[in-house]
């Protein structure tokens, strides 16, 4: 039920939503023009002064074959992250929408790991792949396979996408199996007497019925691969080695924070802004405008 | 086209019995409807057919073969389902060639056969549209269609019509009638609506608390219902149960409002004074003309209906009696209106079993 509150003045509409902008004035407008401005800028190597540049920041940046080699990462890294978090997590949703035993307690344990923060989940991840200290790292050195993400670029870019996707799988699964019990049973049951075998069905009825969930879950999954993966790739790799899975976001926080090259970074979060804002519109105009069927 | 056998099915939830054992043969190309209250098993009956779900007990015979442990893509029946169940990401023609796609028919044949049965149900204008964008009775048609052009040896309908306004209802299900008997394919039907039973079954099978408490043709229900359970479904208004006892060496009965009445077909079995239940449908009462001797009816509420009038009222007795009277020009509330209980008109039941009491030969 929708009721619509009428408000006699306008001081205490506005001061109910005053919380809500102080926020984000605070957190996303004045940092956001902070980093629009520091990117037409350039500071003198003591940071005493600094000059008017205009798009000199962006031009370099976008020169820089680091900066190059740290857009193909995040695109490999999202790709792969979306793919394994939505593909496991629908697997998973498959099962779990099945009644079975105590199916209960096995969506809780599949709902844990988005509690873990990225840090901790770094963390267990490493005791697992540590080549002299993890147990499957350990593992797969004693069965003659050569296994150190600290050295082997490929393999530590493997080691971040499992984590990250690892997280993400669980947020996924919650979707995915709304998505599947809100799809009629008698929708499938027609479908098993028109002859289709669960395969078949799976394919023709309920995945096209779950597109509407699967469109956004994959913008919302590329958002996480884009951003929210920092504390893990912090963790586990440090964006090593050799820079094989230093990522757009990883990058800004390697040239700002530890290069200072305060203008450069800040021209590459205003890149990743616009990523983002077109992103957020994309999904917008799908989730609102376009429901597959 | 087939036949299709029931022998002995039960089913359980859990420890909660829903289905008591049913038997029941239908024959080739025949129609018969399940009725029932809400509860009494009739959809569990149905998808147990259908392959929906596994019976406790008993065994599903499709022309003589077990089908019982196949799943139901394996059964070749095809349903139409209460909510219809159209696949909402498909056009109608896609929706209907699903089924045909799965056995691999050749295309033109999907196409042409898709076309036919479209023709036959005058949906050959929605073929492109999608479910939604379909009013009720045009889904009706599509999943009505669905099922026919797979062109399967059952078709199974669950209250396919229940979801309808009351005037595309009517004309949904003289439709389905007309059509079932000129594909002549056997059907098995479900519906709460007693209507649409009577209206629709060459047999029906009245299933009360899981089981079949009467399976007969419609005309045979009406007028020889099994037990009182059947003989207040059946028939609208319901038909009126008076409590009495067996006199007159088994000749007649004494109502407890005092009158005795004869039985106009033979003696019932039993001692003298054994209770007995008998029924009267509204519309074979009469009005008592001057000088007979009627069972006043204190009239309380008169519905006319044109045509006729629906009275509702109390015995002497106090039990709630309902009679149908011809024409307008009936009794106001308020009025006492002395009835005739006509002696062919009445149903002998035994109090206590619920069962009819037929006369013993002569």
């Amino acid at each position: 039920m929708r009721r619509r509150v009428i408000f006699r003045g306008k001081v205490l509409p506005y001061l109910l939503l005053a919380p809500q902008i102080a926020v984000t004035l605070v957190f996303f407008f004045w940092p956001a023009g902070q980093a629009i401005r520091q990117s037409v800028l350039r500071e003198d190597p003591f940071g005493l002064r600094s000059e008017f540049v205009g798009l000199e920041n962006f031009r370099e940046v976008l020169a820089d074959p680091l900066y190059l080699n740290a857009v193909w990462n995040t695109a490999v890294f999202s790709a792969a992250v979306a793919a394994l978090a939505l593909g496991a997590a629908l697997f998973l949703a498959v099962l779990a929408d099945k009644q079975i035993r105590g199916a209960g307690a096995y969506k809780t344990l599949l709902i844990w790991p988005y509690a873990v923060a990225p840090a901790v989940a770094a963390v267990l991840w490493l005791f697992l792949f540590h080549p002299s200290i993890g147990l499957v790292g350990r593992a797969l050195n004693a069965a003659g396979i050569a296994w150190d993400y600290k050295l082997n670029g490929a393999q530590a870019m493997a080691l971040v996408i499992l984590a990250s996707a690892w997280k993400q799988v669980s947020y996924n699964f919650i979707f995915f199996l709304a998505g599947l019990q809100s799809i009629p049973r008698s929708v499938l049951e027609a479908a098993a007497m028109d002859g289709a075998r669960p395969a078949y069905r799976f394919w023709t009825v309920v995945f096209p019925l779950l597109s509407p969930t699967t469109f956004f879950l994959v913008v919302v999954n590329l958002t996480y691969a884009f951003f929210d993966t920092f504390g893990v790739i912090h963790a586990l790799t440090g964006g090593g080695p050799g820079k094989a899975t230093e990522t757009l976001i990883y990058k800004v926080y390697v040239d700002g924070v530890q290069n200072l090259n305060l203008g450069g970074s800040a021209a590459q979060s205003v890149i990743l802004m616009a990523i983002v804002i077109a992103l957020t519109a994309v999904q917008f105009r799908h989730v609102e405008r376009r429901v597959h069927y | 086209m087939a036949t299709l056998e029931l022998a002995g099915v039960r089913k359980s939830f859990g420890a909660v019995p829903v289905l008591h054992g049913i038997d029941l043969a239908v024959a080739d190309g025949e129609m018969v409807v399940i009725v029932g209250a809400s509860g009494c098993g009739k959809s569990t009956l149905l998808r147990i057919v259908a392959g929906l779900e596994t019976p406790t007990g008993g065994r599903v015979l499709i022309d003589g073969r077990d089908v019982t442990p196949l799943e139901p893509a394996d059964r070749d029946i095809a349903m139409v389902f209460q909510n219809y169940a159209l696949y909402p990401h498909m056009s109608v023609f896609d929706n209907m060639a699903y089924g045909l796609k799965i056995r691999r028919v050749p295309r033109a044949e999907i196409r042409r056969r898709v076309q036919e049965t479209a023709e036959l149900l005058g949906i050959s204008a929605l073929l492109d549209r999608r479910p939604r964008q379909l009013s009720g009775g045009q889904r009706q048609r599509v999943a009505m269609g669905r099922a026919i052009v797979r062109e399967p040896r059952l078709f199974l309908f669950d209250e396919p019509l229940s979801n309808l306004d009351a005037k595309l209802r009517v004309q949904m299900r003289a439709e389905i009638r007309r059509l079932q008997r000129r594909l002549g394919v056997t059907s098995l039907f479900v519906t709460h609506d007693q209507t649409e039973a009577m209206t629709l079954g060459d047999r029906l099978v009245v299933m009360h608390q899981g089981r079949a408490a009467q399976i007969a043709t419609p005309m045979e229900v009406w007028a020889r219902p099994a037990d009182t359970y059947v003989a207040g479904f059946i028939g609208s208004p319901a038909m009126n149960f008076l409590e009495a006892r067996l006199a007159a060496e088994g000749r007649a009965a004494a109502l407890a409002a005092g009158p005795v009445l004869r039985f106009a077909d033979g003696a019932r079995p039993g001692p003298e004074g054994r209770r007995l239940v008998l029924g009267v449908r509204p519309e074979h009462v009469r009005a008592a003309a001057a000088g007979e001797d009627g069972i006043p009816l204190a009239v309380d509420l008169a519905e006319p209906l044109g045509s006729e009038t629906v009275l509702h009222g109390r015995l002497p007795g106090g039990e709630a009696f309902t009679a149908r009277l011809p024409g307008a020009g009936a009794p106001q509330a308020g009025t006492v209106l002395p009835l005739l209980l006509p002696a062919e008109a009445l149903h002998v039941f035994d109090a206590e079993t619920g069962r009819r009491l037929d006369p013993l030969p002569a």
